[in-house]
């Protein structure tokens, strides 16, 4: 069995040895994607196992009050919740568990995760339990858990598809008619994909055309009813609460009962968005050249990535594209400067913005109750659209552990019966 | 289609009433209508007002096209499988068909508060999850003054003054109130500030910078009903009687809309509604509910046997003759009193409302006591304590007024001298403190915004219709609890409407309720992971632990046995009792029987004028002279000059108001807003800006009225207090015709070596911002907010060479010369500040004063924003330091959370630092909605804690809880005070 090791700090470490025996449990957010993604490491780094929670009982979100400050936003509670809830459980070995959780590095308190959930495992009496965090920044590095440029790499490549499979998937669901075949197509793919990467197949740019031009033809046989034209409404966000249907209660599940399309915006913009903000940074306030360079790298490979998803569905034509990067960059100015990084930053406002420029008047922003960084890229935005755009029909919903689904509810249907009256009157 | 049915019904089921218009088919007079409440019965009571109207009209056999509506109504209508139209769209379709001038409607409903704005693009705005209902807070605010809703609205036509009252949130308007009340404010003042609450909530909350326009139509139960309300709006929005409407039928608007709105639906046959509604009640449960309190009858009676057992000595007034000592607790919502005797056995005890009026309370119950004592009971000695302490203490000339938490200290050690923690839940207000050696060691208060303890059980209990002991005990045995979540009343109120629409009885409500409060307590305030954290031997007290269901919660909670006296809703005035008693006075100055028959007491409300921070004082005054001036934050209204001694706070905001703007300025006037991060940076931008030649103007100092000019303008009505001052700050500036405002976008601060990053937090940031996109009166003006750190002085002038040469034209020689300058400014205050910080520190030793650090952000010396707290601190004889002078004392420690802001960087130096000076102590400020704040203060804790120190922090918003303030500042001096003699 591994033994506890820890570092000068006192740190407990991630050994190569737990690598071998332990199990990775990591919180859930952005299933289709995430799920690519664990496999991915699993076998690209030998892991024993990795898993995705999805434990989402009240006892996650008692565990989470307990363990974390209740004035934290919610999806600290969430996730640490989770975690902290999974290990108490009984469900797997406390000295054979390791945790993963996200840390982003930048100036809003999402970067504290990684160490409250240290405080909460500490106060749970569970510190001989290792935490990894994953991140763009190399914060807290592990021995025992690396991300290798090749995994990297292969990471981006499985995000493209995880953004392709939700965006077209998204625009086939509303209309399917027999219901379950969109999913099932989904997880037929991500299983044939996650194959396909174990092979050494599916990465670099000709294989992901081809094989995203498979993927769309595969779903265009999906048989679809679409003469009657459902409202569009998107999902933008501060990212746990707007790609964790736990986090936000399940709100795509409510539109499309709501008989909505819905249409969220992938993450390959924010990864793009992370990195740019870095490159903004050496021009903003100095710095250097060097890392400017990486990070123009960095953007111009996920950025052609980008372009070629967008190039498949163009060409085809049968579903929506997203937009590129750049067009984000454009839209969002007069809002806010690059500079606003912290959190979603600009980008939650160029994805509004964006939304409304390709005919998604009516969008949802979720964000945590108290989300320090959405006070001024969410609300502080919305009167200045609506200003400009006077059909945006936008609703800003807060999460929190206490508000309840009737009154976020209320408010979406407030929006609904808007986004019908303007629909009605056009 | 719609001539096929026979009558049109709109039914508006809202969180606390049930509303049914009955329409024809063929035209739009109304053939009938009800309005009632459903004390949470939701689908009896509609089906009831159903029945009632098919007793006046008949409906029987009738087809009917209907449409349901309300924030209750969503679920009535999704299980009984009725149609429903979301009320915004019900209410502005009658407005459209009945007002057709209308430019915007206000809707207050029990909980919602709503404005549809009609010209231009019809928009809705309603209530955020944050802001507190409206009618439901009337109510409770009626039930805190002891007054029918009826009589709140009489007495508020009779005001003289308005004091200001939070507006954001009913609990904060709440604690703003109690102290007022206590305080012995007119009831008629209260009732009209009550209104004015609501109607800058509703204002300020919703129009968020879109006009309302001329012609405004008012509607809903409260404004329908409230003619003091409605005044309040009236005036507020300066509106002739043409121009505010107040419709006929206004309190079922949304039922009338929804009504009108039937056209294309297909009619019911109007049993089939009944029978659906009625038959929609047996939908399954699907709340989250949690194990039963009490498996049975025997285990509640083995728990009540054993919590009986801790008694004091009985006795009896009507037979004893000796020695008496009087204690008596004012707290915020009740008043108690308890006589004892020489064996500390109880004479006499009193607990009840203080009717908005403690004093009343008191004179009648010594008057009790003198008449059943018959001059055989000499009262020997006589202390107060609570929130009303000065006011009782004046009144009465009673010999002794102590802190509330030393009072419950005494009382818990007489039932249990081995206690270590203490847990009082009160009315207001919930209080924990550890024990150590016999001394308060660390204290955790709620804060202003999970108070809703005991009296908001008490209010939802009657809101139900119930009396609290039977709502109580309602809940000791039901299987399956609803699970209200731990949060404030708020949020609370919008949990118990949804277990209600799912179907929870009033019965599994009663108990979820008693399980939050105990949950709120030991999660939100004592922030506990598990029993051990709190001790081995718990004493709780307050009157909300008098409840069972309360009580045997927090056992369950806690999975162990906890002490509750008998006497656990008096033991403040016990233990003030037993105080008293322990200091052997020869006799009580208590004024006598005679005393009492002349006894008179008037109070009157004035603003104190003497300093910016226009404290809202009363004056209390008694006969034979004697007055009490309350209310106040410093020594000034009462005749005597500030307190001298040196407070750090005070000399770097005059210092920074000393900055002087530049005469005949050849580049002319830049307008800078003083708030937020400009409390740290105005020595370098009037440094740069004056060497480069221009008039630095800086907004003037923050008060209300800086707030309430840019409150139109706020998006986010939960960001921090400081925040929300800045779009005052901007526009005053555009008032005073200032045509260049700076105010720089900072993601960056200084980096001062104390931590791993050094960012600003998001929301000072990026401010600028979201000024830019909200502050419409801009476009008068040139608002310049670039993107600039400081943390790289090179990079720095290069680009500001850059920016002022594009902007202005500036040469780059001349820019990067202002900018040495600024640097050296900047070195030059913060080197002044550090020696100031040294001198008084000096000072503090020399004379034998303790040192109080004063540990928050830079923006909390504004007075507007730190109340004058600093002020307070200092009249109790402490000489106050800020964390900025100490904290380059240290260098970066090890932290347990990533340290990665630089204001931060500096609470966690300063507190490593005081817990190396054994005459230091620390107290911890924190903005309410400061998220960045929910990191630290564990962090500044720990630190503190394993220094051997006391943790103290200080929760400020737009209105301070001064009564919360003194107590934690009295008990941290008792607790010093207590280690000091104690001899460790």
């Amino acid at each position: 069995m591994a033994e506890l090791v820890y570092d000068k700090t006192g740190r407990l470490l991630f050994t190569k040895e737990m690598a071998k025996e332990y199990t990775i449990l990591a919180p859930e957010i952005l299933p289709v994607t995430a799920n690519m993604l664990i496999k991915l490491m699993m076998f690209e780094g030998g892991y024993h196992s990795i898993e995705l929670l999805t434990n989402q009982d009240r006892k996650v979100v008692e565990t989470g009050l307990k363990y974390v400050h209740n004035d934290m936003c919610y999806p600290a509670i969430l996730s640490i919740g989770q975690l902290v809830e999974a290990v108490e459980s009984g469900r797997y070995d406390r000295h054979k568990v390791a945790l993963m959780i996200t840390q982003s590095g930048g100036g809003c308190r999402a970067s504290n995760y990684l160490y409250l959930l240290r405080k909460a495992l500490k106060r749970a009496g569970l510190e001989y339990v290792p935490v990894i965090s994953l991140n763009l920044s190399s914060l807290d590095r592990q021995p025992g858990f690396k991300v290798t440029p090749k995994l990297a790499i292969k990471a981006v490549f499985a995000m493209m598809y995880g953004d392709l499979l939700v965006n077209i998937g998204n625009q086939c669901r509303p209309y399917e008619v027999h219901k379950g075949d969109t999913d099932a197509m989904i997880n037929r793919w991500t299983d044939k994909i996650i194959d396909l990467f174990s092979k050494g197949k599916a990465v670099w740019f000709k294989p992901m055309r081809k094989l995203m031009e498979e993927i769309v033809e595969d779903f265009k046989t999906i048989e679809c009813n679409r003469s009657v034209e459902k409202p569009k409404v998107g999902v933008v966000g501060e990212i746990y609460v707007k790609y964790s249907p736990f986090g936000n209660n399940n709100l795509e599940a409510f539109l499309s009962k709501e008989g909505a399309e819905v249409v969220v915006p992938g993450v390959t913009d924010f990864l793009l968005f992370k990195g740019n903000n870095r490159y903004v940074d050496v021009d903003l306030y100095g710095g250097s050249r060097i890392k400017k360079a990486a990070m123009w790298c960095y953007q111009w490979f996920i950025c052609k990535c980008q372009d070629i998803m967008i190039e498949v569905l163009e060409s085809d034509g049968t579903f929506r594209a997203p937009c590129h990067f750049a067009d984000l960059q454009e839209v969002v100015k007069g809002y806010l400067g690059c500079g606003n990084k912290m959190g979603e930053g600009w980008l939650l406002t160029a994805e509004m913005l964006e939304l409304i420029h390709s005919g998604t008047n009516n969008i949802v922003c979720t964000q945590p109750f108290g989300c320090l960084p959405n006070h001024v890229a969410g609300k502080g935005m919305m009167r200045k659209i609506k200003d400009d755009y006077p059909n945006s029909n936008i609703v800003a919903i807060d999460y929190d552990p206490g508000a309840t689904k009737i009154n976020q509810e209320n408010r979406i249907k407030l929006m609904l019966a808007n986004a019908a009256r303007m629909k009605k009157e056009a | 289609m719609a001539d096929s049915a026979d009558y049109r019904i709109g039914i508006d089921i809202g969180s606390t009433t049930v509303k049914v218009i009955v329409l024809p088919a063929d035209n739009d007079t109304i053939l009938y209508r009800s309005y009632g409440r459903h004390f949470s019965k939701v689908r009896e009571k509609t089906v009831e007002a159903l029945g009632d109207a098919a007793a006046a009209l008949p409906l029987a056999g009738k087809k009917i096209q209907l449409l349901i509506t309300g924030s209750a109504g969503l679920g009535v209508a999704k299980s009984a499988n009725l149609p429903f139209i979301q009320e915004v769209f019900a209410t502005a379709k009658a407005v459209e068909t009945y007002i057709p001038e209308t430019d915007s409607v206000i809707e207050l409903g029990g909980e919602d508060a709503k404005i549809i704005f009609f010209k231009g693009s019809l928009e809705e705005r309603m209530n955020g999850s944050c802001a507190g209902g409206t009618g439901a807070f009337i109510d409770q605010m009626a039930t805190l003054l002891n007054v029918p809703v009826e009589e709140l609205d009489r007495l508020s036509l009779g005001y003289e003054k308005i004091y200001p009252i939070a507006s954001r949130c009913g609990v904060f308007a709440k604690t703003d109130i109690q102290p007022i009340l206590n305080q012995g404010g007119r009831k008629e003042d209260v009732a009209a500030s009550i209104y004015q609450a609501v109607v800058d909530q509703t204002i300020a909350g919703l129009t968020q910078g879109r006009a309302l326009g001329k012609t405004i139509v008012f509607l809903g139960g409260p404004l329908h009903y409230y003619q003091g309300l409605r005044k309040r709006f009236a005036e507020t929005l300066n509106l002739d009687e043409n121009h505010a409407i107040f419709p006929e039928n206004a309190d079922c608007f949304a039922a009338l809309g929804a009504a009108l709105s039937t056209e294309g639906y297909a009619p019911f046959i109007f049993e089939d509604i009944c029978t659906g509604i009625r038959n929609s009640v047996s939908d399954a449960v699907t709340t989250d509910t949690m194990q039963p309190l009490f498996a049975d009858k025997a285990e509640y009676e083995a728990f009540c046997a054993r919590h009986n057992a801790n008694a004091p000595p009985s006795s009896d007034i009507s037979v004893y003759e000796g020695d008496a000592w009087l204690g008596i607790d004012a707290g915020s919502t009740t008043t108690k009193l308890v006589l004892i005797d020489e064996n500390d056995g109880i004479l006499y005890t009193y607990y009840g409302s203080n009717r908005g009026n403690p004093v009343q309370i008191v004179l009648e119950e010594l008057k009790k006591i003198y008449e059943a004592g018959e001059g055989r009971v000499r009262i020997k000695g006589a202390a107060v304590t609570g929130y009303g302490e000065n006011l009782i203490k004046n009144a009465f000339n009673l010999d002794a007024g102590l802190v509330e938490t030393v009072a419950h200290l005494k009382a818990a050690q007489h039932f249990n001298p081995d206690v270590d923690f203490i847990i009082d839940i009160g009315g207001q207000d919930m209080k924990c403190f550890k024990i150590r050696n016999g001394a308060v060691d660390s204290i955790f208060l709620n804060e202003a915004c999970s108070s809703g303890c005991g009296s908001f059980i008490e209010t939802f209990a009657r809101a139900l219709g119930y009396e609290i002991e039977e709502f109580s005990k309602l809940g000791l045995f039901v299987k399956h609890p609803v699970n209200l979540g731990s949060r404030c009343t708020v949020f609370m109120n919008s949990s118990v409407k949804q277990a209600q629409r799912d179907g929870a009885s009033v019965a599994d409500i009663s108990a979820g309720l008693s399980i939050s409060i105990v949950k709120n307590a030991v999660y939100k305030v004592i922030r506990a992971a598990s029993a051990d954290d709190l001790g081995k031997h718990i004493v709780v007290q307050g009157g909300t632990f008098k409840n069972d269901a309360v009580l045997r919660a927090f056992e369950q909670e806690l999975k162990r046995d906890v002490t509750r006296p008998v006497i656990a809703g008096i033991s403040g005035a016990y233990g003030a009792a037993l105080y008293v008693k322990s200091l052997n006075l020869p006799a009580s100055s208590i004024l006598t029987k005679e005393g009492l028959s002349a006894f008179f007491h008037k109070a009157k409300p004035i603003t104190c004028k003497l300093c910016t921070n226009h404290c809202s004082l009363t004056v209390n005054t008694f006969d034979g002279g004697r007055r009490f001036v309350s209310g106040n934050r410093c020594s000034r209204p009462l005749g005597k000059e500030k307190s001298q001694l040196p407070n750090l706070a005070r000399w770097k905001y005059e210092k920074l108001l000393s900055y002087k703007p530049l005469e005949n300025a050849p580049r002319g006037k830049i307008g800078i807003p003083f708030g937020l991060n400009t409390y740290e940076n105005l020595p370098f931008w009037h440094a740069l800006f004056t060497t480069l030649g221009f008039e630095v103007v800086l907004s003037p100092e923050s008060s209300r009225a800086t707030y309430r000019l840019g409150q139109h303008t706020i998006p986010s009505d939960t960001v921090c207090y400081p925040a929300k001052l800045i779009h005052g700050h901007i526009i005053s500036l555009i008032q005073a015709g200032v045509s260049e405002i700076f105010y720089p976008c900072m993601p960056y601060n200084f980096d001062e070596h104390l931590g791993d990053k050094n960012f600003n937090c998001p929301v000072v940031a990026y401010y600028p911002e979201l000024i830019a996109a909200n502050v419409r009166e801009l476009s008068k003006v040139h608002f310049r907010y670039p993107y600039f750190g400081l943390h790289r002085p090179k990079d720095f002038a290069k680009r500001a060479a850059k920016y002022f040469g594009e902007t202005y034209g500036i040469p780059a020689k001349e820019v990067r010369s202002a900018v040495t300058a600024a640097y050296e400014a900047y070195e030059a205050y913060k080197a002044e500040l550090r020696a100031k910080g040294e001198e008084y520190i000096r000072y503090a030793r020399e004379h034998g004063c303790k040192i109080l650090i004063m540990a928050g952000r830079p923006y909390h010396i504004d007075p507007e924003i730190g109340h004058g707290i600093d002020e307070l601190a200092v009249s109790y004889g402490f000489v106050l330091i800020t964390e900025d002078a100490i904290s380059p004392n240290m260098t970066k420690g090890k932290r347990t959370i990533l340290n990665q802001w630089t204001y931060h960087s500096r609470l966690y130096a300063a507190a490593e630092y005081v817990c190396t000076q054994p005459d230091m102590q620390l107290m911890q400020l924190v903005s309410f909605g400061c998220g960045t704040d929910a990191v630290t203060t564990d962090e500044v804790r720990e630190i503190l804690e394993s220094g051997g120190k006391i943790y103290t922090q200080i929760k400020i918003d737009e209105i301070s809880n001064l009564g919360a303030i003194t107590i934690r500042l009295r008990s941290l001096m008792a607790a010093v005070e207590a280690r000091e003699t104690g001899g460790f």
